[in-house]
């Protein structure tokens, strides 16, 4: 393999590198603005000069082919003055916006201005002023004034999302972004811009002005909005989700995420129609009992029925833990009749990242179990069942049948007994006997599978009445370090909610069947004894980037 | 047992006492028709000088509005984790006001770093020192009780601007 020589360290590249991404995959940062892994090269900020011996000027190292011998310096005298020239030139026109920009904390202007810059400036001249507060469309808010023309957004248009909807206009330092004439910015994965911009020009109209960055934790975990499963952070304060962000994984969404998982997969997680503590249907109405009681009634209803006379139906939405212990409850009364709710919109699916399964876990749901036994029945067959009256108890996690099958709402109502495990009140819920409360994806630990087969972990965002931040090994903002129970910012509201799997472990403890579980990483082991799929895995394994498991990836050619 | 020597031997007159105790109470006496500098309080009330940190204050402009930006800075510098911010839009030129501002005086320690802080002059250390409560929700103050006219807190701003 070739070499060059980075700041005296001799590191190897492949052939057609270029000079930064050679440095970045041996762990050498160059500072760069316009330069993303993912997008084209554009060479426009500057700031990624480095001194390579032998050449007569100093040159951009994101552009520059790497070259077998080539000795780069990126901290030398000459390296540092053209930076911090740079860095003066690129905050003469940028506003001192810091206190009121939604960017500050994370951003790299700010960041390299302390890092690469003496912080002086010799501009006593009036700034430019652009624009402020232009929405580019549905999501983005955009900012004249702070943008330094690196295109990343431009070319994040072109490029991956493949809708060019962003432009330069003008010139000089009146440059700025406009959308192209009666166009907007509103592809399915426009926000992906705020991320990427290097400053705080274009900012989530969704989360603008919420939180400043440092108050809350960054949690990672698996998006739910589709069977993709883009791995993401939850940014969470007071025990409330504020924003989601992607976070890198090459093998399922690189850098990116869709708007609709960005926006509309985490609210439901703190709204008001939570369902907080274990339900009964007394007297017609639902009223709120404790934990045992719940199970006590639930178990004592449960024995009413026969084998035959029972359905169960898993989740998609639920982990493979969840539905891998609902499959054994399932076979602990001798009952066949076990399938889960598939949730496909075609039109939901491109050939990005979206995926046409809108479920995070269907492919691990029948995995594990979830789907009907010898004799037993399906979905169909249930509901053929449950309309014959041949099926006269339903136990249905995490899904509202209801809103799928809007027909079934007369006869589920005439049903002997309806339990559902759900996050929130809905149309299933309404006619419901025993809710139970589950966790949401934010509250637990647990695995899902996406559509390629591949296994990533949730992991706890927000507590709930029996989790601890600190000892469920959550991420600690520092509000949440030093909080004490008589600070406002620590009184986030807890669900009393829990995992399906322990749920059903405490309900079947209750029936005396042996399904003893205490945490999920329990389950998983023995998932990954007794299903060859899943062999050879565990959490470690699996980490924060997942891993394959021997399940066929699902494929589809969107264009067929 | 070892006996502790005296550095210095009394004199007589020393010895007697007498003197020392005469002169003694005239120094007290002297004192009692010396002016005073103990107060009544709390039927008179002590104007503390522009350098005293009492409770820090939000600063409420001519127009009648804040001029906080809710950047949070204080919030973030504040050693005692007192203050929350809530930032919110607004259609203001600085397009961000608290929504909320609430400072918890039981978590204060008047060190005055809010003030030292922050960019727009916005939070400054008042002249009020009387801070008690029966319970804990009230020591907790929100913009209903920080916000200050700033005619009220001129000389302290003076006194900042003359240290910039
Ligand atoms: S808006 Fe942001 S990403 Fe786009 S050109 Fe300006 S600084 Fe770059
Ligand atoms: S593509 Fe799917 S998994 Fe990825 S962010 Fe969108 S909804 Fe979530
Ligand atoms: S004076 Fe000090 S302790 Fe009190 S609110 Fe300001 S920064 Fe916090
Ligand atoms: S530092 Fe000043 S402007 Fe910022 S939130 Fe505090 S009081 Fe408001
Ligand atoms: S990163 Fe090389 S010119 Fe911008």
């Amino acid at each position: 393999m070739p070499k060059i020589v980075i700041d005296g360290k001799e590191i190897e590249f492949k052939q057609g590198q270029t000079i930064i991404q050679a440095a970045k995959d041996n762990g050498i940062n160059i500072p760069h603005f316009c330069w993303h892994e993912s997008l084209s090269v554009s060479g426009n900020c500057r700031v990624c000069l480095v001194e390579v011996e032998k050449m007569p000027k100093l040159v951009i190292a994101c552009s520059t082919t790497a070259a077998d011998g080539m000795v780069v310096h990126t901290a030398s005298e000459k390296t540092l003055s053209a930076r911090n020239a740079v860095m003066e030139f690129l905050l003469i026109n940028h506003p001192l916006d810091c206190p009121i920009c939604d960017e500050a904390g994370e951003c790299k202007l700010q960041d390299y201005a302390y890092s690469h810059s003496v912080g002086e400036s010799r501009f006593v001249e009036e700034k430019t002023h652009k624009d402020k507060r232009v929405p580019l469309g549905p999501y983005v808010m955009f900012d004249g004034d702070r943008c330094i023309s690196c295109s990343r957004c431009i070319r994040f248009c072109d490029e991956i999302a493949k809708d060019p909807e962003l432009t330069f206009v003008k010139r000089g330092d009146r440059v700025t972004i406009v959308t192209f004439p009666g166009e907007e910015l509103d592809n399915p994965y426009s926000l992906n811009v705020t991320d990427i911009c290097p400053v705080g020009a274009l900012t989530n109209r969704d989360f603008r002005f919420k939180a400043r960055v440092w108050d809350m934790s960054a949690n990672k975990t698996i998006c739910h909005g589709c069977s993709r499963g883009c791995n993401i952070e939850l940014w969470v304060r007071n025990n409330e989700i504020l924003r989601i962000t992607p976070r890198q994984n090459d093998a399922v969404n690189n850098f990116w995420m869709c708007d609709h998982g960005r926006i509309n997969t985490f609210k439901f997680v703190n709204a008001e129609d939570r369902v907080d503590g274990p339900q009964i249907r007394k007297e017609g109405s639902l009223s709120k009992v404790e934990w045992e009681e719940a199970y006590n009634f639930a178990a004592a209803e449960l024995k009413k029925f026969s084998k035959n006379e029972i359905a169960f139906i898993g989740s998609p939405y639920a982990t493979l833990e969840d539905n891998y212990v609902l499959a054994k409850f399932t076979a602990s009364f001798g009952s066949k009749n076990i399938d889960f709710i598939r949730h496909i919109d075609s039109s939901f699916e491109d050939d990005i990242l979206r995926k046409e399964d809108l479920t995070p876990n269907s492919l691990g749901a029948e995995a594990v179990g979830v789907k009907p036994g010898k004799d037993g029945l399906n979905l169909e067959g249930v509901i053929k069942g449950i309309k014959e009256k041949k099926i006269k108890a339903l136990y249905l996690i995490e899904d509202d049948i209801v809103s799928a099958f809007p027909e079934l709402e007369e006869y589920l109502a005439k049903l002997d007994l309806l339990i559902v495990h759900a996050t929130n009140f809905n149309k299933t819920t309404a006619l419901a006997d025993i809710i139970f409360p589950a966790a949401a994806y934010a509250e637990k630990n647990g695995t899902v599978v996406n559509f390629q087969g591949r296994v990533q972990r949730l992991k706890p965002a927000i507590s709930t009445v029996e989790t601890d931040r600190a000892l469920d090994g959550m991420s600690m903002s520092r509000l949440d370090k030093f909080g004490t129970k008589y600070d406002r910012w620590a009184q986030g509201h807890k669900y009393d909610s829990k995992s399906t799997w322990k749920i059903i472990s405490a309900l079947s403890n209750v029936l005396g069947n042996k399904i003893k579980f205490n945490m999920a990483e329990e389950v998983f082991d023995e998932i990954s004894k007794t299903i060859t799929a899943f062999s050879g895995l565990d959490y470690d394994v699996i980490g924060e980037l997942g891993a394959q498991s021997k399940l066929q990836a699902i494929e589809k050619n969107v264009n067929a | 047992m070892a006996v502790k020597k005296r550095e210095k031997d009394l004199t007589f007159l020393e010895k007697i006492y007498i003197v020392e105790i005469v002169k003694g109470l005239s120094l007290t006496l002297k004192n009692m028709f010396k002016p005073k500098f103990t107060m009544k309080y709390p039927e008179e009330k002590f104007i503390p000088p522009a350098s005293y940190r009492g409770r820090p204050v939000l600063v409420m402009d001519e127009n009648g509005e804040e001029r906080c930006v809710a950047c949070g800075l204080c919030s973030r510098v504040c050693p005692a984790l007192a203050i929350e911010v809530q930032a919110g839009e607004t259609s203001r030129e600085k397009e961000r006001y608290p929504e909320r501002f609430e400072i918890n005086m039981l978590r204060c320690i008047f060190c005055g770093l809010c003030e030292e802080v922050c960019p727009e002059e916005a939070i400054v250390m008042s002249k009020d020192y009387e801070l008690a409560f029966d319970r804990r929700a009230d020591a907790i103050y929100g913009k209903d009780k920080l916000l200050v006219p700033i005619n009220q807190l001129k000389d302290r701003i003076e006194f900042l601007r003359s240290y910039k």
